[in-house]
């Protein structure tokens, strides 16, 4: 038998998934596990409809309501948007006439999808997953291959449990040494993308490597997963380990028993082999990471905390040098500005990149026996019921009521302009969510992306501020 | 889907690079259950005031290029999310062709599947696109699926690249579920093997 080629996690997963490789070399691929939502699937129903055709497999598809929803208590008599309520009812039907098993907006296991897939132990490593949502990178930090899809896809999935795709190449981002007080996996993700720019992973799908990365807890993992798609990637990944297995351990529906020893021997595979090839590699020292916070209108417009608002005056080339014009414009910013200068109306501690227990844990433990700033509204949004649940039996929504934030109930929320939480035109935020796009937030918002405990910071501050310089007032 | 072979219109030209998909469509616009009636709201920030009344700088709001069938833009088009809404919105108001020097992955993957097709060239030919789009009326750009070229206004003409399959469907318009429901023999072989070696995955 000749020695096999070394293989990425990436190589492995892929292999392991694909039906048939057709003449052009699409491959076929079999999809584990497709998760579903209310905003990208009404038209895929539809589709099936109108060809007769059935859900392959329900049993792999979960459906669930995320986006449209609101997180206060008006959740309890019913959706207002009359929109909004229709893409939630025709879902409901939907799941009910194709037999999709579903979790309800009252459910407390209802939440944002990304949050729910890893948490309830439906995201496992060596899986594909999928879901119309870009932010299906986020799965990829379970050891598996997960990306976003479009509604025509997620019929393909729906009808066949399987998509054509062409094979990605490989890139490897290590984060090596530690990381420095006050950064987490957000500021990791910023950097990296700060480096790579908003097309550096075009094509490729990224796995993290590195202590940095090895020592992040699984929603640090998470969040650097998620973000990845800001970068370009198709997906990002981190090889499954210890931390992993003891996640899924204590989850609800992960294997268990023999199941679980038996996928353990398989999970122990997946890492990438010892001189495994990757066509792209970058290497970042953690130490050097500072806590970022962006400035512009996307995500690569990023820089540490102490950095102040380039001036587009000093950029060569012209096109470049009007879009930073219309950043600094839309902003309202003055180049040579201090970012910590930067008054913000809201901060938003939520969504899918930064909305699980440890994302909540490390606002409130900034945020306990101090106060919001008198002019800011701010809300903790949980990223589902369950993270909900256990914040409460924490303690932390008494810290975080306390000291001025609303505590609200699980959904998007104000990650985009799409439900009642949302910026009004000219409102500036502190926002740990993933996207700083013009209007994300609702037409006219401001949006500034940064870590849970830099969001808790800007809270208290008033102001951008520096989260080093609120150490946690004892423990939580 | 509609088959895409050959189109000759006006071609509607965006000097922006990383046109993102809350651009095309912004989220607020992303209600509907149906395929339909995007194009209203097609770069909806720029297209209309707060007060709801066009802006009468942005292209699409000019004659000619109300009419446009094809758009021309720069770096990165389409990057954000994975919103299908995107492709939608062009698609309903008209636009059947996008030309730029790179699309986002999902996006690309999303005009193909809607029968708009995204031509790939070079950053010099995309400016000289750019500039034969301001001509407005008197320029229009032909884009010609089967022979895989883009000719100018001035009769040059520039060959691009697409995906041998993702070409033939569009050529076709053909529909990726009946394909793919041929190969439901090979389908079913893979579900046996994989439930008998990972069982946890089968419920
Ligand atoms: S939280 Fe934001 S990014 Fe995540 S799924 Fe919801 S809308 Fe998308």
């Amino acid at each position: 038998m000749s020695a096999q080629k070394p293989r990425t996690l990436f190589d492995k997963i892929w292999a392991a998934h694909v039906v048939e490789t057709l003449p052009d070399g699409t491959a076929l691929l079999y999809i584990d596990l497709h998760l579903t939502h209310e905003v990208t699937t009404p038209q895929a129903f539809d589709g099936l409809r109108a060809a007769g055709r059935k859900v392959r497999r329900p049993d792999a598809t979960l459906a669930v309501v995320d986006h449209n929803i609101a997180t206060d208590d008006s959740r309890r008599t019913g959706i207002v948007d009359p929109e909004s309520r229709l893409q939630v009812e025709t879902l409901e039907k939907n799941v009910v006439e194709f037999g999709v098993p579903y979790i309800p907006l009252l459910d407390d296991r209802q939440g944002i999808v990304h949050v729910i897939g890893p948490e309830l132990g439906r995201s496992l490593p060596g899986m594909t997953i999928v879901c119309g949502d870009s932010h299906t990178s986020t799965h990829g930090a379970m050891g598996a291959l997960a990306f976003g899809i479009g509604t025509s896809e997620v019929e393909h999935v729906l009808a066949t449990q399987t998509l054509l795709q062409k094979p990605a190449k490989n890139m490897r981002v290590s984060v090596d040494g530690n990381l420095a007080f006050g950064c987490s996996g957000k500021d990791i993700v910023l950097a990296i993308i700060g480096k790579i720019g908003t097309a550096g992973g075009t094509g490729h799908v990224i796995e993290y490597a590195g202590d940095a990365i090895r020592a992040l807890d699984m929603a640090g993992r998470m969040t650097v997963c998620n973000m990845t798609i800001e970068g370009g990637a198709r997906a990002g990944m981190v090889a499954p380990d210890q931390t992993t297995f003891d996640y899924i351990a204590k989850t609800p529906n992960g294997p268990k028993g023999e199941a679980f020893k038996r996928a353990l021997e398989w999970w122990k595979t997946l890492p990438s082999d010892a001189g495994a090839h990757f066509d792209k590699e970058l290497r970042l020292a953690a130490h050097e990471i500072a806590p970022q916070v962006t400035w512009g209108t996307n995500p690569e417009a990023v820089l540490p905390i102490t950095g102040i608002v380039p001036n587009p005056a000093d950029e060569g080339d012209e096109a470049k040098r009007a879009q930073l014009q219309r950043m600094v414009d839309y902003m309202g910013l003055t180049p040579g500005q201090r970012l910590t200068d930067l008054k913000v109306d809201v901060v938003f501690v939520g969504s899918c990149t930064n909305s699980r227990i440890e994302d909540i844990r490390a606002a409130a433990a900034i945020a306990k026996g101090r106060r919001v700033a008198d002019h800011v509204r701010a809300l903790v949004v949980p990223g589902s019921g369950l993270v909900k649940k256990q914040a409460e039996a924490e303690g932390l929504d008494r810290i975080l009521r306390e000291a001025g934030f609303e505590w609200r109930e699980a959904g998007c929320s104000m990650c985009l302009g799409m439900n009642p939480d949302k910026l009004t035109p000219g409102q500036r935020s502190a926002s740990t969510s993933n996207r700083n796009f013009e209007g994300r937030q609702g037409p006219g918002g401001r949006t500034h992306l940064l870590s849970p405990a830099m969001a808790a910071a800007a809270a208290l501050a008033g102001h951008l501020a520096d989260v080093r310089d609120y150490q946690p007032k004892g423990a939580i | 889907m509609q088959a895409f072979t050959k189109l000759t219109g006006i071609a509607a030209p965006l000097p922006k690079a990383n046109v993102d998909t809350d651009q095309i469509i912004p989220a607020r616009f992303l209600k509907s259950i149906s395929r339909d009636g995007f194009g209203k709201n097609l770069f909806a920030n720029f297209r209309f005031k707060e007060d709801g009344t066009e802006n009468p700088d942005f292209v699409l709001n000019q004659e000619p290029y109300r009419k446009a069938e094809v758009l021309i833009a720069f770096e990165n088009f389409g990057c954000g999310s994975s919103r299908e809404h995107a492709p939608w919105a062009l698609l309903d108001f008209g636009i059947r062709c996008v030309i730029a020097p790179d699309f986002a992955d999902i996006f690309n993957n999303n005009c193909f599947k809607n029968g708009v097709l995204p031509v790939r060239l070079p950053r010099e030919i995309c400016e000289k696109l750019m500039e034969d789009a301001k001509m407005g009326g008197n320029a229009r750009i032909s884009v010609d699926l089967e022979r895989q070229v883009v000719v100018r206004p001035n009769g040059e003409e520039i060959p691009f690249q697409t995906d041998p399959l993702r070409r033939h469907l569009m050529l076709n318009g053909l529909d990726d579920i009946g394909q793919t429901m041929q190969h439901a023999p090979a389908i079913d072989g893979f579900e046996a093997r994989q439930r008998a070696a990972q069982p946890w995955l089968y419920t």
